[in-house]
């Protein structure tokens, strides 16, 4: 963890909800795709954790969806405003497990920290593979993204206004995988904990306090005893979460 | 420039404690700075048996602060002991004041107990103003003999300083504390958090799952200050103050209230640093107000 001043490069809305923040700054606390960030923001009293989509050691690219009255201040900030931090926090995704061909599964908001991860799997000469789901076709973002990485990429929409009518787990059951990473809402865990057939990682979301393990706000039970999300998670093997 | 102040017979290198609940078991810290710098700190809320604590969300936010209902989740007293504090003691090498919770009268004396045995614990900090916890916490703090039973059968058991640490939720903060005093206690603390409240306008429910929780942070500050001027008027006993201090303004205004030590809790979930930046800046506030010797002004407003 470090506390890092961050300024503002850009901040463009990708969906009606959906923004991407790229700001410049020491980021080298950032050791693993899944890490997240705390940002103090004037007048609020709690820090918003955010998860680090993409970054490099003196940039850093956060994709957040505006759900509350912190993420919609964080929407007005224009370039140059400058950002107080904590950095590097939590537990990532661990790439050692993933086998040559690994599925990457984002519901939602949950896409934005898997960006990191495919390129830090293709890094490694590994072949990952997107699923990524959403609502319907307005709310589609970073599709292009992973498509300019090379990785394909399966689109699933509730709607089925593009891609697969119905659920990341639509496509998940009809593909062959070395092992999973996931991060999205709970319920779409829950479904593919009925369909996937190897181990994997997710990564959870919880109402934080502090967001560095002090406050015991967010926690929850796995099979090890009481965990953290912020400290000890965001990022979980399969095994240990109870859905 | 003289930062020490004496809490209850034991010196402090400077009066600045993180309060129990935002400072874990202390090591976890030790990552980031020399926690030895620290006056001391209080340990996470401890209890006889483990606990899980309540259900999330845990956790709202307010102007000025936050409500949390964590529920005094910990791994039970023998863990502690047998893991927290051996972790604890390569990074920490001063009295830690011990934080205890209880949902009996035993519980409390049984847990006391315990850790009085411990090298490493200075003080007891006896919780009897948990506003998370059904059947236990804070009942014991809302009435004056409730509370003085758990002072005496905590004080019949043990040998070190007990501070009791009380609750903001009542009508006669002073009868409280006197009670306390005349059982035996040592010192008092407070105040805990105050019972607070919010809901979420879109699913029209309260934003903490325990519905209420503890309100904290500089919005409490003056309430607390008052709670620590009236109780230490009344006593004759030291007085740890705290409740929103986030600066060493606040930590010198709550000495001039009437505390001999100060914690410091919900600063130290907005910034990790807070304790040590608040320890660090002690010297040249004291000189802006023309202190020399901090334990001089204590009570100073009197």
């Amino acid at each position: 963890m470090k506390q890092v001043i961050f300024e503002i490069q850009s901040n463009e809305a990708l969906t009606p909800e959906v923004y991407r923040m790229v700001l410049s700054g020491d980021a080298s606390a950032i050791t693993q795709p899944g890490q997240f960030v705390e940002i103090a923001l004037p007048g609020k009293f709690l820090r918003r954790p955010i998860s680090v989509s993409d970054w490099t050691e003196n940039r850093l690219t956060l994709i957040y969806k505006v759900v509350g009255h912190g993420t919609e201040q964080m929407a007005g900030l224009s370039a140059g405003t400058r950002l107080d931090l904590l950095t590097g926090l939590g537990n990532g995704y661990n790439t050692s497990l993933s086998g040559d061909a690994p599925v990457l599964v984002g519901g939602g908001v949950g896409v934005p920290p898997l960006y990191g991860l495919c390129k830090k799997l293709l890094e490694e000469g590994k072949k990952p593979r997107m699923i990524l789901g959403f609502n319907r076709e307005s709310e589609i973002f970073l599709k292009q993204e992973f498509e300019a990485l090379g990785v394909p990429t399966h689109i699933a929409t509730a709607d089925g206004s593009v891609g697969t009518r119905g659920f990341v787990t639509d496509v998940l059951k009809t593909l062959d995988y070395s092992y999973f990473y996931s991060c999205g809402p709970l319920p779409m865990f829950r479904a593919m904990e009925n369909v996937v057939t190897t181990s994997g990682q997710y990564s959870l979301e919880e109402r934080m306090g502090c967001g560095f393990g002090a406050c015991m706000g967010c926690s929850i039970q796995t099979r090890s005893g009481a965990k953290r999300v912020c400290k000890d998670g965001p990022v979980f093997i399969r095994e240990e979460v109870f859905y | 420039m003289n930062t020490k102040v004496n809490l209850c017979g034991i010196e402090l290198s400077n009066p600045v404690i993180p309060a129990s609940g935002t400072f874990g078991y202390g090591y976890e810290f030790a990552d980031l700075y020399n926690i030895n710098e620290l006056g001391t700190f209080s340990f996470k809320g401890t209890t006889r048996q483990p606990r899980f604590g309540n259900p999330t969300p845990r956790i709202a936010e307010c102007t000025g602060g936050m409500i949390n209902a964590v529920g005094l989740q910990n791994p039970g007293v023998e863990a502690v002991i047998s893991r927290e504090l051996p972790r604890l003691k390569e990074c920490f090498h001063k009295p830690v004041m011990a934080n205890v919770s209880g949902f009996s009268v035993e519980d409390y004396a049984y847990t006391c107990q315990k850790l009085d045995a411990e090298e490493q614990v200075g003080w007891l900090e006896v919780n009897v103003s948990c506003p998370n916890v059904h059947g236990g916490g804070m009942s014991f703090g809302t009435e004056p003999e409730a509370a003085a039973q758990v002072t005496r059968a905590v004080k019949a058991v043990t040998k070190k300083p007990v501070i009791i640490k009380l609750s903001p939720n009542v009508t006669d903060i002073v009868a409280i504390a006197k009670a306390c005093e005349q059982a035996g206690a040592d010192g008092i603390s407070l105040i805990n958090t105050m019972l607070g409240m919010r809901i979420d306008l879109r699913r029209r429910k309260p934003v903490i799952a325990n519905t209420m929780g503890g309100f904290s942070g500089p919005a409490i500050f003056p309430v607390a200050l008052r709670m620590v001027y009236q109780v230490s008027k009344a006593l004759s006993i030291p007085v740890v103050g705290m409740g929103g201090v986030s600066s060493a303004e606040d930590v010198i205004e709550m000495m001039l209230a009437g505390a001999t030590a100060v914690e410091v809790g919900a600063a130290n979930l907005v910034n990790p640093y807070a304790s040590l930046d608040i320890v660090r800046s002690l010297p040249e506030t004291m000189e802006k107000y023309g202190i020399e010797n901090l334990s001089e002004i204590i009570g100073g407003a009197h």
